[in-house]
Order: C-alpha cells, then structure tokens, then sequence
C-alpha cells in the first residue's frame, strides 16, 4: 500500500515536469525541469532495489547529459522571433493520429498484457556476490561480457562523430 | 533497507529548506531601494555587455561530450572495481580491452587538437 503511494506520487511528478518540460517557453528552462524529471526517475530505481542503477542517473543523466543538452540549446540561435519556428511543412493532423495511435496500442499493451507478462528471472539469487552493484558488476563482466566490450566501441564512435562534427577543420 | 535513504532524504530536505528559507527571508527583510546599476544582472563585477541567450562556441560542446563519454567509462569501472578480487586475471583483461579502445579515441582527439583550447 505504502509502495504503492509512493509510486503514484513520483510517477506523478515525473508527469508533470515532463509536461512542463514540453510547455515552458524558455528552452533553458525545459532543460532544468529535464534535470528534476531525471531525479525523481532516479527515486523510481530506488524503489526498484536498484541503488546503482539510481545513482549512475543522477551522475550520468541529471549531470552529464543534461550539460550536453544546454549546450545544444545554447549553441542554437535563440533570438529569432517565434514566427521563424513556424514549419510550413508540419503535418499537424498526421501527427496527431499516429500519436493518438501509439497511445491506443500502449493502452492495449497494458490492458491486455499485464497477466501474460512473465515473472522476471531471478538470476541474481544464483550470483556469487551479494549487493546491488556486485551483481551488475557480475552479470556485466561475466554473462554480458560482449555487450560491454562492443558499449566501448559505441562510445569510441561517439568520440569520433563528436570530434568530427565540432572541429572546423580535421 | 529504505532507512538508508533517510541521511540523502534530509539532504534533500535541508537543501531545499535553505533555498526557500533565504528567499523568503530576504524578501521580507530587505529594503525596496532599486536603481538601475542594482538590478542589472550580476556577472562577477564585470559590467554586462550582451544578453545572457548568446550563441556559445562550438568547443564548450566537444568538451561537453568529451566528458560525458569519460563519465560513461568510468560509470562502467564502478561495477568492476567492486567485484575486481572475484574476476582476477579475466577482469584485468577485459577491463584492458575495453579501455584500450578508448584510448584510441583519447589519442584522435589529443591528435585532432579537440583538448586544446585555443
């Protein structure tokens, strides 16, 4: 009962500052309620057991992230009048049917399929290792151990791409 | 189990109260003398010169992603370290592999010049 109040209650307020992300004016300021919508999902993992997994948002998303999205806003024009961001090519009503579409198959999804889910593995029981970050650090470097190795090339990429794209001339 | 996030609970609290304490507090108590150099936006004494929405250098952003594709590497040592006595000479390994390539990546950008400002 008391889980679930907390639930209701940080799922709210993730709602909220995601719509107050979406709604604000000030795209600078949609980037700060970006950080708080990251914080209470972090509280949500904590619910979860999943401490690792909540402090790695808080340092990597609410911290790391969030600064790139700032910079992305700020690297952006800004003072051209609102009537530049006008799109004359915006398919408003496709948008919105496909919108209301996915809305339609998530809704579905949750009425229907919320028996037929199958109960999640419990592969962390069979770990050596007790404590939420030993057991990632396991499965990490054991079971998933390509998975890890191929993230590094992904970040490599991202280096690149990055370096590539900002640099004037290489 | 959830008393351990009673100390980052007060935490939270203390600092929120802070902010809010000191912005009420000084609302109420301050005087309402303003003038023009008074309400101009405070930038280490220096004297503003253009709006605060100007477009920023490039080269905050490649530093920006520098870092945050750091951060990640290190996000993934945290797990290591932790279990490194249990992995032994397989976890050496594989945590040499997955940072030797990134070094490369740190050498291209050393190479490309992307960690120097100028």
């Amino acid at each position: 009962m008391g889980e679930a109040i907390a639930f209701y209650t940080l799922a709210a307020f993730i709602l909220g500052f995601a719509v107050l992300v979406i709604t604000t004016k000030d795209t600078v300021h949609s980037v700060l309620f970006l950080v708080l919508d990251f914080l209470f999902v972090a509280a949500l993992y904590v619910m979860l057991n999943a401490p690792f997994l909540a402090a790695i948002q808080v340092l990597v998303y609410a911290g790391g992230i969030v600064v790139l999205y700032l910079f992305v806003v700020m690297l952006v024009n800004l003072k051209r009048l609102p009537e530049a961001f006008q799109d004359p090519n915006r398919h408003g009503r496709i948008g919105l049917i496909l919108s209301v579409a996915v809305l339609l198959e998530l809704a579905a999804i949750a009425a229907l399929g919320v028996g037929s889910v199958a109960p999640v593995r419990t592969a962390a029981r069979a770990l050596p290792v007790t404590g939420n970050t030993e057991q990632v650090g396991w499965m990490l470097y054991t079971s998933y151990l390509i998975p890890f190795e191929i993230a590094s090339m992904l970040l490599l990429v991202a280096m690149i791409g990055a370096i590539v794209l900002a640099k004037r001339e290489l | 189990m959830i008393s351990a996030y009673i100390p980052i609970a007060i935490f939270v609290v203390v600092a929120t109260g802070f902010a809010i304490f000191t912005l009420v507090f000084t609302s109420l108590i301050h005087p309402e003398k303003y003038n023009k150099v008074k309400l101009e936006p405070y930038e280490c004494g220096i004297e503003p010169a253009t709006d605060a929405r100007d477009r920023y250098s490039i080269r905050y952003y490649l530093i920006a992603m520098l870092f945050v594709i750091f951060d990640v590497e290190t996000v993934f040592m945290f797990p290591w370290a932790v279990i490194f006595d249990q992995l032994l000479l397989f976890g050496l390994i594989e945590m040499m592999v997955f940072i030797f390539i990134l070094v490369v990546g740190y050498y291209y950008a050393w190479q490309k010049g992307a960690l120097e400002w100028v």
